[in-house]
């Protein structure tokens, strides 16, 4: 039996919403609400565009509103059908702009850094600022274990009651964090950052960001009293060895 | 058609106030004594290090207060400033971009002795002279505004730029001359020897356009990755070391190809508005072809667009990290998930009008069914495409998800996403067209079966490669590779477009006619596809060219100047937005203006098939 031309219209679209909407309903991981009104936006569109390619298509898609909106015969459903598309486009309104739940927001997770910073009495530029332990990663391989090592220490003195002990943003405190501390593991934070970039955010933390950067909020300490420029970099390079990630180099 | 006749003058006139302003910004550099402030402290990477002889005559770039900036009571001097450069800028476009088109559709007319393409060249050289005359009182208006309310930036440009505003002058006079000689000459040159004088005056044409557009990219980009400077920003006296700057190569190949493009996309609109308002079959046929052409036009330009663009950003990465950062990671990365919106639209339009066209040839019914398998494929693409890495979260949804990063939708905000989606868009894109081409046609050779194979096979094995591509070196090896595995997916691609043209060719060189294409015979809704394409262009060109210009934050040269007026703050997205969006409006409107004027002066000329 061939399905007419707006069922399957209708098939398709709420198949793909029913699928968008799983990883929320089934694994408690849902694809945000901004993201879905941009997928099923398109989605129709497409579903659209295939079904009018051809004028026979196009008709056959089209036929029964026309005949809704044209045959005096379907009086009662045009009735119907025009009380329920306007309350229903109401009701998705309404979902869009009640306040329970809270109001979507923008964050910039990754700031842009400024180009020079002051910290430990002296001036840095973050252009140029290269991790000096990095060159005993092959001078001097033991030596670099060591540093490693005594990052590790550190980051499990300091670091490790918000970014977890495995790294990946899940330690004790940080379910009590607004927003919530960036794993390292994974390939889409440090990997893609120098470590220049990452002794500015341990410096100077959420604090120290600057204006232009925004809109940026970070609950980030300034680390700058807290530990030492060395320790800062032996932070560094153990993040960069537990995670297996590669800084990224300057200028690429 | 006065106002045509009006444009040499009108013309003339803005370039003559052209060279009295820059005459007035060239002057001796008194601006700059000795008793200017000192510059801020910035980046000694990004310059030339050291203070050489010849920098010692040269002062260094004021550091300005807010009370150096001029006030014009009712005008908003960003606003002002920034309306009339994208006014100018998208003229600009026009007006260069249709020369490139018209060039090639009179070579490829005189290569295939057709007058279709002759009469179309000559048709939108009529639309191209008023917009001409519009490009240069907007540039006018462009230079007027940045001297009063930027006068001490304009001073500081001069002092590095003067020659080649001289030059810009220069080459805008030959330009002119060059233009009107081609426009009026089209008839008199029309026949043999005299043929090929007039295809070579084009090709000036385009060299003289393109060689302002280079000149003024200079000056742009040295705002964006200052060079031949120092950390004062005391130029070097080397004007060249100025122009060849950092991002100088990429934009002018970026603007060079998108101007192709856009040029195509203009005509397509115009194609798409005479054919839903043409009375006769003879004029309906017209300029359906001439839509089809210049949208084939407007996409094979676009397809080496994003690759452009992303050596583009890559180079400015490569200068800042600074502004690599704003650009793809800070604030500004929303506005690329917009440009991915309307890329992917612009897409999916391209294709739309491909798969209507099918119903042009009876053969084309053959090919429908494989509609929806396309946009399956596009459709699954353009989701990856626009997919924020940086998720608009509720803060219900935060919570849920534990972070900004979706755990399953993150990947796909990375680049090697993006650029793997990107090239399956390309590849589906040329499959419509492959489909399209042969629609009206019957292989017969006896090898045809093998030729398509082989054309799948090479398909499908590339769609592995970019794949494998994508997500090997994209999420399990470090940075670098994840970057630098974008070329061989490119290259992939072209490989793809390329031997399977080839192939395409020799199968077809033997073919039967499935039905001929009945030119006109397109439903209506497909002309809006063209018209989507130009305004979907327009409105890109001036988000992104905001993005490009908003990255440098509150500097007039990034790091070497700085903009100390009040309007030194980046705004919010949704304003520059609307900004944008009401400058397409107003843009949009002129060119429906354009149309409309340029065809007072009668119909077209009617080529009428085949010369002999």
């Amino acid at each position: 039996m061939k399905i007419p031309k707006p069922l399957q219209f209708i098939i398709v679209v709420l198949v793909v919403y029913g699928l968008l909407k799983a990883p929320g309903l089934l694994l408690g991981k849902p694809i945000p609400q901004s993201v879905i009104f941009m997928y099923m936006l398109f989605v129709v569109i497409a579903v659209l565009l295939v079904m009018t390619a051809t004028d026979e298509s196009t008709e056959e898609l089209f036929a029964p509103v026309r005949a809704l909106v044209e045959d005096p015969s379907k009086r009662l459903i045009r009735n119907v059908v025009f009380i329920i598309l306007p309350l229903t486009a109401g009701y998705i309104a309404y979902g869009f702009t009640k306040t329970g739940g809270g109001q979507a927001g923008l964050r910039s997770v990754h700031p842009a850094p400024p180009l020079e910073m002051r910290a430990y009495g002296k001036a840095f530029d973050l252009s140029t600022l290269v991790n000096p332990l990095r060159r005993l990663e092959k001078e001097d391989p033991a030596e670099f274990k060591r540093n490693v090592e005594e990052g590790g220490a550190v980051y499990f003195r300091n670091c490790f009651f918000c970014h977890g002990d495995k790294l990946d943003g899940i330690g004790h405190y940080a379910h009590a964090l607004t927003p919530p501390p960036l794993p390292f593991k994974g390939r889409d934070t440090i990997a893609q950052l120098s470590e220049s970039y990452l002794f500015w955010r341990i410096v100077k933390g959420g604090v120290g960001l600057p204006q232009e950067a925004g809109p940026a909020e970070s609950s980030m300490p300034a680390w700058e009293e807290d530990l030492r420029e060395d320790e800062v970099w032996k932070v560094i390079t153990f993040l960069y060895d537990y995670t297996g990630n590669r800084p990224r180099p300057l200028g690429r | 058609m006065a106002f045509v006749k009006k444009a040499p003058f009108i013309s003339v006139l803005a370039l003559s106030a052209l060279l009295v302003l820059i005459s007035f910004l060239s002057g001796p550099s008194k601006a700059f004594s000795a008793d200017t402030p000192s510059s801020p402290v910035i980046s000694s990477q990004t310059h030339d290090a050291g203070v050489t002889a010849a920098q010692a005559a040269y002062p260094p770039a004021p550091k300005l207060k807010a009370e150096d900036y001029p006030k014009v009571k009712g005008l908003n001097p960003r606003l002002t400033v920034w309306m009339a450069a994208q006014m100018h800028l998208w003229f600009a476009a026009f007006v260069l971009a249709v020369p490139i088109f018209v060039f090639i559709f009179e070579a490829i007319g005189m290569a295939k002795k057709d007058r279709r393409y002759d009469s179309t060249a000559y048709e939108f050289m009529r639309v191209s002279m008023v917009a001409y005359s519009i490009t240069a009182i907007t540039g006018g208006l462009l230079l007027l505004s940045l001297i009063v309310f930027y006068p001490d930036l304009m001073k500081y440009l001069a002092s590095i730029f003067g020659p080649t505003m001289i030059l810009y002058a220069l080459i805008f006079f030959a330009e002119t001359g060059v233009l009107y000689t081609y426009y009026y000459g089209w008839h008199a040159l029309d026949r043999g020897a005299r043929k090929w004088a007039h295809l070579f005056l084009g090709f000036l044409l385009n060299l003289s356009g393109t060689a302002l557009m280079f000149i003024a990219n200079a000056w742009v980009t040295f705002m964006m990755t200052p060079a031949g400077v120092d950390i004062r920003g005391a130029f070097d006296g080397n004007v060249w070391h100025a122009v060849h700057n950092h991002l100088w190569s990429p934009m002018n190949l970026h603007r060079f190809i998108a101007n192709i493009a856009y040029g195509g996309s203009i005509v397509g609109a115009y194609a798409a508005y005479k054919f839903l308002s043409s009375n006769t079959d003879e004029d309906r046929a017209h300029y359906d072809w001439m839509g089809y052409a210049a949208n084939f036009v407007a996409i094979g330009a676009l397809l080496p667009l994003p690759f452009a663009g992303y050596w583009l950003t890559a180079e400015i990465y490569a200068y800042s990290q600074q502004m690599g950062i704003n650009l793809m990671g800070g604030v500004f990365a929303w506005l690329f998930i917009v440009q991915a919106v309307l890329i992917g639209a612009l897409f999916l339009a391209a294709n739309y009008y491909l798969w209507c066209g099918l119903s042009r040839s009876e053969g084309g019914r053959r090919y429908t069914k494989y509609i929806k398998y396309i946009a399956f494929a596009l459709t699954v693409s353009f989701l990856v495409w626009f997919t924020p890495h940086t998720l608009v979260l509720k803060p219900s949804e935060a919570q849920a998800l534990g972070g900004q990063y979706h755990p399953y939708l993150g990947p796909l905000g990375l680049m090697p996403a993006k650029n793997t989606a990107v090239n399956i868009m390309l590849l589906f894109t040329y499959l419509s067209f492959l489909l399209y081409r042969r629609s009206n046609r019957i292989a017969i050779s006896s090898w045809a079966i093998y030729g398509k194979a082989t054309q799948a096979a090479i398909f499908v094995s590339a769609i592995a490669n970019i794949v494998y591509l994508g997500v090997y070196y994209g999420y399990f090896t470090n940075t670098v590779y994840k970057v630098a595995s974008s070329v061989p997916q490119v290259v992939t691609t072209l490989f793809v477009i390329v031997s399977c043209s080839l192939i395409e060719a020799a199968i077809y060189r033997r073919s039967e006619e499935a039905g001929p294409y009945r030119w006109g015979r397109m439903p209506e809704r497909s002309q809006y596809a063209l018209f989507l394409i130009a305004v979907t262009f327009t409105w890109l060109m001036g988000l992104m060219g905001f993005v490009r210009s908003a990255i440098r934050q509150h500097w007039h040269v990034y790091s070497v100047m700085r903009d100390a007026s009040p309007d030194a703050f980046t705004p919010t997205i949704g304003y520059a937005a609307r900004v944008v969006s009401v400058g397409t409006i107003i843009f949009m409107a002129i060119v429906i203006f354009i149309f409309w004027v340029s065809n007072l002066s009668g119909r077209r000329p009617h080529g009428g098939g085949r010369a002999g």
